[in-house]
């Protein structure tokens, strides 16, 4: 048996002695008693006083908040043509997105007046964005692109498609020009970075359903809009990434640089650009993903492109159209990601590559560029190439196809999903429910303190405080701890299964290998795809938004533990097993405690995801904060109650997240 | 070795870093006389370096060595403010250091002084003979020269038919030879090396340290050499400065540090060198005895026992050891011994006292 000993001392009174590091004292702590004495006070709490001061409102009830937003809004629509910020800032920004969305519309989408079809028609768009792919990202993903818009056509949603991807790449754009000197900045400068940094954190909190209704009140319904509220949400990521990616360049290598006399110019230019470069075509990825999934998303305040169709089927609960164009969304979501991805993996080995390949590659791009520019005429020219051909039509026999299935199979397994939905619901749902909603709200507050002290210690305590006061402020308590309700039992279940999951991925590398990819592709896909299976199998309710937030919130969550396990050192592993250490001993009492910040982290994680799910769930659910926002846009009476349950949901999301947060924190210290 | 400070290649007076916010208010007050530890738990600073001074000549091998934590990457990072001091003052060439505008300290930098780093510090994105050009890019020199210039450097640290090669192609020891080349390129006066070798296997580390003395010896380079292990400092260093908590323990030639630890921390440092390969003749000798034969060979003092042992041993009459022309002190047989058995002793045992050399 090999067990791993100190290496022996050379001399038991050496004199030389090593200097032990400064270590403050670690605090005594009860956590779990204390979170368990708080949760039997609030269940006597509950029967005493259930029922009463819950902040219960009606659904068309409005408080004078929400009248007050209501008149806000007014306010600003009628002086958009008066007042001089709405007049030329906003104005200004707004023409300006139009203008730019029109503009690529007409060339690649839309009929350009006074023709009957676009500049340039399909035939030109796919040799184009092909020959782009070949040129970014190699050979693969030019067939790649090629094969998903032909697919995007045949499946009948060209013009969507394609307009998707025009919010998309202008969204993104504006990113990288914006993005991309604030992340060196940040990277450059600890005031900057210090400054920012809480900003995006917010920004990330914030669950995607709940920038809507602000950018409406301020840009109104339209392209805009959906460009602007894209962009907003897929910005941080790029930012972040872009100062991480210098940031992270040795500290070695930067220190050789300066004791040379480098220029800070000179750094940037030639060490910390070339080294971050791969890096930060990783956040562009990661930013055209968070874009695809906000643009679709935006269909809801008018932004053109396939989440019309996805909102439009799912709220008419046709499952048919929804799976079409949903699967529309995740061929784009695969074709995006795998291309941003590969050509981060090229640019490596473009910069390495020597001379005389250089050439070589030169030409071919001029030759391919040449027939592209073809294909681009052809489709300017002949109606056959600019029109996308009726036939073959795959779009609607698959939806079709779809909706007799889906006919079938909840007449077949009705049973099974309704005994899981009772299960759930009376089993967990219901009985938290009635302790978050039917509560006083003061006790809840009160429960919501003691917890997030217990588990984060002060900071948290003061952000919770915060929240609750904005959340009674908005008027939308008790639709608020439903909501909340929703998440946490969606959050448990994800946990469940990330744990479950990830434990297994970290033990064991076949797992992650085959896992992994699955886990990567979901995570690429915008949440409205998420929505179709589950209302297929669930019909329109809560749980339909729980199966749907579940599926969501696992990849993210599951990914992170497996991190953690893995993480673990190979050294205590080997350690504990040379000790004699059962499988299971291993898990429970060395991986998953080892690994404990990054469980924790996990859960923060899969809250978020969860909750900006749930919210959205409320497209087919009807309830809940999210569905009080989609009313919003809907009926113009609801408006500032939407406007208050974009807070409220916002308020909940930096609530969780400061809990969690500082949980983590300390929980990395152990 | 002592230098006149007007020609010393390097002059550092009383250098002091302290790491922490209210570092700078502590100097001056009794806080600056605590103990590292007690200081941090007092104010939460790390005293690095504390009240630092030594002379360095010109074409000197100058080894600063401490174990790890003692603060030798930040004393040799102040010496040109890659760390800002406290306190003190750095003068290099005449050149007051401390007191450079942020321009001329690009330009001395740029042209007068060069680093090797532990972690090598190479630009994984370019090649072998980029990364050499590297300082002679950043300085603006032609494409023609720098290129001439970086590809005599490869050649001259063995690296030839590797230029076109990437820094991950190459094992540690060849990637530090790249940094070698790098820091000689630019043509410095002085030349600091921050534990390059410690990252290295024991066999090629050995291969860089004779490289290193082969370069010396060809350029003739001014260098600081910062190491944790004392056979590196012994082997390359002119004068080796030892350091404990961020103070000066010891200066002192090799056999000086061998022959009169300052200190029990020396001493423990010290105490498994094979002494017969450092001392020289001058610390094992002693007064010739009454009626003892003074017709013995002559030797110089600065001969190392080791070298000089067979000669002695194989000799009748005890030898008589000059530093010039001046009598010194004889050795014989038993002197020799002495330094021998003593190494063979278990590790750890009071070396046998030996010599007339400063009392320890
Ligand atoms: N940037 C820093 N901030 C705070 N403490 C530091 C910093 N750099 C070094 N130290 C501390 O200064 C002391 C000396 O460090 P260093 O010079 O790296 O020692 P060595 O190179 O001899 O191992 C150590 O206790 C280290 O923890
Ligand atoms: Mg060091």
């Amino acid at each position: 048996m090999t067990v791993t000993a100190p290496p022996p001392e050379s001399k038991p009174q050496a004199k030389v002695v090593e200097e032990q590091p400064f270590v403050e004292e670690a605090k005594q702590r009860h956590t779990r008693l204390l979170l368990l004495a708080t949760f039997v006070a609030w269940v006597v709490g509950w029967a005493l006083w259930k029922g009463n001061h819950t902040l219960a409102i009606g659904g068309a009830e409005l408080t004078d908040l929400h009248r007050w937003l209501n008149d806000v809004r007014d306010d600003f629509d009628n002086s958009r043509d008066s007042n001089f910020f709405l007049q030329y800032v906003v104005g200004g920004i707004s023409d300006a997105i139009d203008w730019v969305v029109t503009f690529l519309q007409e060339l690649f989408s839309q009929p350009a007046f006074p023709r009957p079809v676009p500049e340039v028609g399909w035939l030109g768009v796919v040799g184009l964005l092909t020959w782009l792919a070949y040129a970014l990202a190699g050979i693969r993903s030019a067939v790649l692109v090629a094969a998903s818009l032909l697919l995007f056509g045949f499946l009948g949603y060209w013009e969507d498609s394609i307009d998707l991807l025009i919010v998309t790449a202008a969204a993104v754009g504006i990113c990288i020009l914006i993005g991309l000197p604030l992340g060196i900045w940040m990277a450059r400068s600890k005031i900057a970075s210090a400054a920012i940094t809480p900003i995006l954190d917010l920004l990330q909190t914030v669950p995607s359903f709940a920038y809507l209704t602000p950018l409406v009140l301020v840009f109104g319904i339209g392209p805009a809009s959906a460009v602007v509220v894209t962009l907003i949400y897929a910005l941080p990521p790029l930012v972040r990434i872009t100062e991480h990616g210098l940031r992270s360049v040795s500290e070695t290598t930067i220190e050789a640089s300066s004791s040379m006399g480098v220029t800070r110019l000179q750094l940037l230019r030639k060490v910390q650009l070339p080294m971050a470069r791969r890096t930060i075509i990783v956040g562009v990825n990661q930013c055209t993903m968070a874009a695809l999934s906000m643009a679709t998303i935006a269909a809801l305040i008018n932004g053109p492109g396939l989440g019309q169709p996805v909102t439009k089927a799912l709220q008419s609960l046709d499952v048919g159209t929804a799976f079409v164009s949903g699967l529309a969304i995740v061929i784009m979501a695969i074709m995006l990601d795998r291309t941003t991805t590969a050509a981060s993996e090229r640019s490596e080995l473009l910069a390495r590559r020597g001379p005389g390949s250089a050439q070589r590659r030169r030409i071919v791009l001029a030759a391919t560029g040449a027939v592209a520019a073809a294909l681009v005429y052809v489709s300017h020219t002949y109606l056959w190439a600019a029109e996308f051909p009726e036939e073959p039509d795959l779009g609607r026999p698959l939806a079709e196809r779809v909706t007799s299935f889906n006919d079938w199979l909840t007449g077949n397994i009705d049973e099974t999903t309704n005994a899981l939905k009772d299960l759930v619901s009376y089993g967990l749902l219901n009985p938290l429910q009635a302790l978050m909603a039917d509560s006083p709200w003061w006790l809840v507050a009160a429960v919501l303190l003691v917890v997030s002290y217990l588990l984060g210690g002060w900071r948290p305590v003061i952000t919770t405080a915060i929240c609750e006061a904005v959340i009674l402020g908005t008027g939308l308590w008790n639709e608020t701890m439903r909501t909340l309700t929703t998440t946490l039992v969606a959050t448990a279940a994800v946990m469940a299964i990330a744990v479950a999951v990830g434990v297994w991925m970290g033990r064991n590398k076949r797992a992650d290998t085959i896992v992994r990819p699955f886990l990567d592709a979901f995570q690429t896909m915008p949440p409205f795809v998420y929505l179709v299976p589950a209302l297929a199998l669930f019909g329109p309710s809560r749980f339909t938004a729980i199966v749907a937030a579940v599926a969501y919130g696992v990849p993210i969550a599951t990914k992170l533990i497996a991190d953690g396990i893995r993480g673990v050192s190979p050294t205590s592993v080997e350690a504990a097993r040379a000790a004699g250490t059962t499988a299971w001993q291993m898990i429970s009492k060395v991986q998953l405690p080892m690994a404990r910040a990054a469980v924790v982290l996990a859960s923060n994680q899969g809250l978020l995801y969860v909750l900006s799910m749930v919210v959205i769930g409320g497209l087919v659910g009807g309830s809940g904060l999210g569905y009080l926002v989609v009313s919003g846009f809907s009926q113009a009476q609801l408006f500032g109650k939407g406007l208050a349950a974009g807070i409220a949901i916002t308020a909940l999301g930096v609530m969780l997240d400061r809990i969690t947060q500082h949980a983590a924190a300390r929980s990395g210290r152990h | 070795m002592t230098t006149d400070s007007s020609e010393a290649a390097l002059k550092v007076e009383s250098l002091w870093k302290i790491f922490g916010s209210k570092a700078d208010r502590i100097l001056g007050t009794p806080d600056a006389d605590l103990s590292r530890k007690e200081l941090q738990a007092k104010t939460g600073c790390v005293m690095a370096v504390k009240d630092v001074s030594f002379e360095v000549a010109p074409g000197e091998v100058f080894v600063v060595m401490g174990l790890s934590g003692s603060g030798k990457s930040t004393l040799v990072r102040l010496l040109t403010r890659l760390i800002e001091p406290t306190a003190g003052t750095v003068v290099m060439n005449g050149d007051e250091i401390t007191a450079a505008s942020e321009d001329r300290l690009r330009e001395i930098r740029r042209h007068h002084v060069a680093m090797v780093f532990q972690h090598f510090g190479l630009l994984p994105h370019r090649k072998v003979i980029d990364n050499v050009a590297y300082g002679l890019e950043i300085r603006g020199e032609d494409k023609q020269t720098r290129l001439a210039r970086s590809q005599e450097m490869v050649d001259l640290v063995g690296l030839s038919g590797y230029e076109s090669s990437y820094p991950d192609q190459l094992s540690g020891g060849m990637q530090q030879r790249v940094g070698l080349a790098r820091a000689l390129a630019v043509d410095p006066e002085l030349m600091m090396f921050d534990e390059p070798f410690s990252a290295l296997d024991p066999l090629i580390r050995r291969d860089m340290q004779n490289e290193v003395i082969r370069l010396h010896e060809e350029v003739g380079k001014t260098m600081v050499f910062i190491t944790h292990d004392l056979q590196e400092a012994l082997k390359l260093g002119d004068r080796i400065l030892i350091m404990r908590d961020g103070e000066i323990v010891q200066i002192g030639t090799p056999d000086e540090v061998v022959g009169a630890p300052a200190d029990d921390y020396v001493k423990d440092f010290v105490s498994e060198v094979p002494k017969s390969h450092v001392l020289t003749l001058k610390w094992v000798m002693r007064e010739p005895r009454p009626g003892e034969s003074l017709e013995g060979k002559v030797m110089q003092s600065d001969r190392i026992v080791k070298d000089a042992a067979r000669e002695i041993l194989d000799s009748d009459d005890p030898v008589r050891v000059y530093d010039g022309d001046e009598f010194l002190g004889v050795v014989d047989d038993d002197d020799i011994l002495r330094v021998v058995v003593a190494e063979e002793d278990e590790p750890g045992s009071e070396p046998a006292p030996v010599g007339l050399g400063k009392s320890s």
